[in-house]
């Protein structure tokens, strides 16, 4: 509470040498945030400047969320001030901070469904006139906020009816459609791929350049590197400090988020792929998302999938795996095999982990054991009744071979964090001793170590003879683990990469363009 | 690149963490019994007890059944009816057999019971996983259904049971076996049978992963349909040992039998501490429930204080207070 006290709290910033100080458009100083005994957010100083692109950085867990769910009014302080234009303000409701010209464009896509663009739009602050809402007027203003955007949907199509990209920019302009001094975007690409990640880039440049002060949170640190003025590091909960952006490389940045000398992010690849075929599948159609693709992935090998959101990459999955309406042929080690649910493709010896762990893979009020035997019950418990004895082993045993981080054995699933969800998935799937494990975004939204992580179970997998896929929008990642990338695009095989030919940009190409040409790829 | 090699931070702690909502109806259930002595000294008498939970003992049959359900993300309205619908046909089979079988039409009618439990349970069922259609409209259909081919078994009277069978029948609802009524036995094994396979086995884990979130028990390899329409059947054996227990009660069966027992059910698993969204099932919450149910009503004859016309009303304010703990007690 006491300002006095916290003034000499500045020194946080010292590393920010060469920035001109100008009057900060918003302010934080000393802010705090402790949920009883634990803090989350410890004495952060803060300027943002009018017309300028800040980053914050930091692992999962460091209290980026915290820091701007306090600016945007989300939650309160326990300790230290905001200010605005050299004003205290104090925000206990969002649209406290709205009003005073804060705007949160939110990781999630929070709209309604079965509402229009416009009612989404101006959903809890309809325009009326006479008591009624002023449909026409609303629907006018909102087209113009979308052509100003570059969105292309139209403001009566219905949410449900459009792109997960469009939604994207439907949220942002809601953020938008009131004039905004601070806006605060959060992880906004996490749901985009090439093309729309940079048209909203275009966006936030011109954002920019209207003096807009913007904040941006992303794991994607290449994206911060073009972006970012500056960059501030949160580190469990403290400001490590704020760096002019292009003075800092993306290895630098992440050693400032890891407070350690990083090893290389990618495993070194190693020589485990063989030419014995392990999964061979042959013309898999699935309506409206796959026609006719047909591929083979070998023992030991990690065969990547890549291409934009809509391409089909998962719809190939789960429909040869049984999850949706599909048809394909299937040979495991060369025998024919039927799969036409996910229990017959666990039966045959093939894990999936699914893109959308929180929805569609763990139990999040569920504690860990029983979540980690789920898919396993049937083996792993013979007979009616489970044995709760084996379970807390598999469980103690998944711990230590993952390295899940709890604090203790009983919380539930979704208290923990991204990463570690994603490794208790990870022990999941491979609690049945699949023989061909297919990973859908194995480090979507995940923190940077537990990446690096990540990365080396999936090396350990072909090590041990066993194949995997992995289908992944980073395609970075894709080029650092895998052996070959077959790259898809409205729902074919466009191509296919790998040594020499193996690069983002020839992966790009495949995933965009309708005739591209790659040098040497074994193009099907 | 190795795997980082350090020790995993797994401490021995133990799993079970106490929670208010958990405990709330066995707390509601000693502050009733508290409150019932000091309005009557004779509420706590073995007889007054007894009575009253042996009055309870349908609803807490029929509430275990409906705790599967419940808990697997269904709803079953139609067992109010579907009681009335196996009592007749239990009746009708029985008085139709006493002739030839004698004596054993009994245990023959509640073979054809439990076997027409199952089979309107597995109706109930495959209507809601198989025909995907909303549990609630659902068996709202089956309920109307079960209640009119009662009523049109009775002719819009009463069956009554043959008088050969009626004494021999009498003790299952009046009898004690060891100085316990015998409908408070069968309900315990029923309650300590549904626990053990709710908490205990294979499927009681997929009927509440099925509950708590029927995609990822999809994507984990678990049949959503099987496991949901497994719920009903067990719903549809619990009604149709509850019928067994009620026939000798009244001796007969008319149109309205079971009425509006469908929420009585419903009240006392969720009191219980069931979640109503399903994911969570607490067997011995919801005999807890059933037993609150039943004490008010006695409480509320045996004291002056409130006309016993307004039981329903009470019941209905502890269902809004239980859902209110559970909201506010996370």
């Amino acid at each position: 509470m006491s300002i006095a006290a916290r003034i000499d709290g500045d020194s946080a910033v010292a590393p920010a040498a060469g920035i001109s100080v100008g009057p900060a458009v918003l302010r934080a100083e000393g802010l705090s945030k402790q949920y009883g005994a634990v803090t989350v957010l410890s004495d952060v100083t803060l300027d943002i400047q009018p017309g300028e692109i800040h980053a914050i950085i930091g692992e999962n867990g460091a209290g980026k969320s915290t820091f701007m769910r306090l600016l945007s009014g989300y939650i309160e302080p326990t300790e230290g001030t905001l200010s605005m234009a050299g004003h205290r303000v104090r925000f206990s409701r969002p649209d406290q901070a709205q009003a005073a010209g804060i705007a949160l464009v939110h990781q999630e896509i929070l709209l309604a469904d079965a509402l229009s663009v416009t009612d989404n739009l101006f959903l809890g602050r309809e325009l009326t006139k006479g008591g009624l809402v002023d449909d026409a007027r609303m629907r006018r203003l909102a087209a113009a906020k979308l052509a100003e955007l570059g969105c292309e949907v139209s403001a009566t199509s219905l949410v449900r009816d459009i792109s997960l990209a469009d939604r994207q920019l439907v949220q942002i302009a809601r953020a938008l459609l009131d004039e905004h001094r601070v806006v605060i975007f959060d992880e906004p690409t996490a749901v985009l791929t090439g093309g729309e990640v940079e048209r909203l880039l275009t966006i936030i440049f011109e954002l920019k350049a209207r003096g807009i002060a913007v904040l941006y949170i992303s794991h994607r640190l290449d994206e911060v590197q073009r972006l970012a003025d500056k960059v501030s590091v949160l580190r469990d909960g403290k400001l490590v400090g704020t760096y002019p952006g292009h003075t800092l490389t993306q290895i630098d940045m992440a050693r400032l988020m890891v407070g350690r000398e990083l090893n290389a992010l990618y495993p070194q690849k190693q020589a485990t792929r063989t030419d014995q075929p392990m999964l061979s599948v042959r013309n898999a159609v699935v309506p409206g998302f796959v026609e006719d693709v047909s591929f083979t992935v070998h023992k030991g090998e990690i065969l990547g999938f890549a291409g934009m959101i809509g391409a089909g990459r998962t719809e190939l999955f789960e429909g040869m795996l049984g999850l949706r309406p599909g048809t394909a042929t299937v040979e495991l080690n060369g025998a024919p095999v039927r799969i036409r649910s996910q229990r017959e493709a666990m039966e045959a010896g093939i894990g999936y982990l699914t893109e959308d762990r929180k929805g569609k893979g763990l139990l999040l009020q569920e504690r860990l054991g029983p979540n980690l035997t789920l898919s396993a019950l049937a083996n792993f418990h013979p007979g009616l009744i489970v044995r709760r004895d084996r379970e807390a082993r598999a469980l103690a045993q998944a711990i230590s071979s993952y390295d899940i981080r709890l604090k203790s054995l009983g919380v539930r699933a979704g208290q923990l964090s991204g990463g570690n969800q994603q490794k208790l998935l990870l022990a999941k799937v491979l609690l049945s001793d699949p023989s061909v494990v297919i990973i859908d975004e194995p480090t979507r939204g995940i923190d940077i170590a537990n990446k690096a992580q990540i990365y080396g179970f999936i090396q350990d997998l072909v090590r041990q003879g066993k194949a995997c896929i992995v289908i992944s929008s980073e395609m970075q990642e894709l080029v650092g683990i895998c052996d070959r990338v077959i790259v898809m695009r409205e729902g074919r095989i466009s191509g296919e990469v790998s040594g020499e030919t193996m690069t983002e940009s020839n992966i790009a190409l495949l995933a965009t363009s309708s005739r591209a040409h790659v040098a040497q790829g074994g193009t099907k | 690149m190795t795997v980082l090699t350090q020790s995993a931070p797994a401490r021995t702690e133990r799993q079970y963490q106490f929670s208010w909502a958990d405990a709330g109806p066995f707390l509601a259930l000693v502050a009733l019994l508290a409150l019932g002595f000091l309005v009557n000294p004779d509420f706590l008498s073995v007889t007054n007890l007894s009575n009253v939970i042996t009055r309870s003992a349908y609803v807490a049959i029929i509430a275990v059944g409906a705790t599967f359900v419940i808990s697997s993300g269904g709803l079953d309205l139609s067992v109010g009816s579907m009681v009335a619908f196996i009592a007749g046909i239990t009746i009708m089979f029985m008085n139709m057999m006493a002739p030839s079988l004698g004596l054993w039409a009994i245990p023959a009618g509640m073979a054809i019971a439990v076997v027409t439990g199952l089979l309107c349970g597995l109706a109930n069922g495959v209507i809601v996983t198989v025909g995907k259609i909303e549990p609630f409209i659902a068996t709202l259909g089956t309920m109307g259904i079960f209640r009119a081919l009662i009523t049109y078994m009775t002719n819009g009277g009463t069956i009554p049971i043959d008088k050969s069978l009626r004494e021999a029948y009498r003790p299952v609802y009046f009898g004690t076996l060891g100085g316990i009524p015998i409908p408070i036995l069968i309900s315990a094994i029923v309650a300590v049978l549904g626990a053990f396979v709710l908490y205990k086995t294979k499927y009681g884990r997929r009927c509440a992963a099925v509950g708590a979130n029927e995609d990822v028990a999809r994507y984990s390899g678990i049949s959503v349909i099987k496991t949901r329409t497994i719920a009903y059947v067990i719903q549809g054996a619990c009604v149709a040992i509850a019928a067994i227990c009620y026939v000798p009660r009244l001796g007969a069966a008319t149109p309205t039998t079971g009425q509006l027992w469908e929420l009585q059910v419903i009240t006392a698993v969720v009191i219980g501490g069931t979640a109503l969204r399903g994911g969570k099932g607490r067997i011995w919450g919801t005999i807890a429930g059933a037993v609150i149910l039943e004490l008010i009503a006695n409480l509320m004859v045996l004291s002056d204080f409130v006309s016993e016309y307004l039981v329903a009303a009470v019941q209905g304010v502890i269902i809004i207070i239980a859902m209110l703990v559970q909201r506010f007690s996370k």
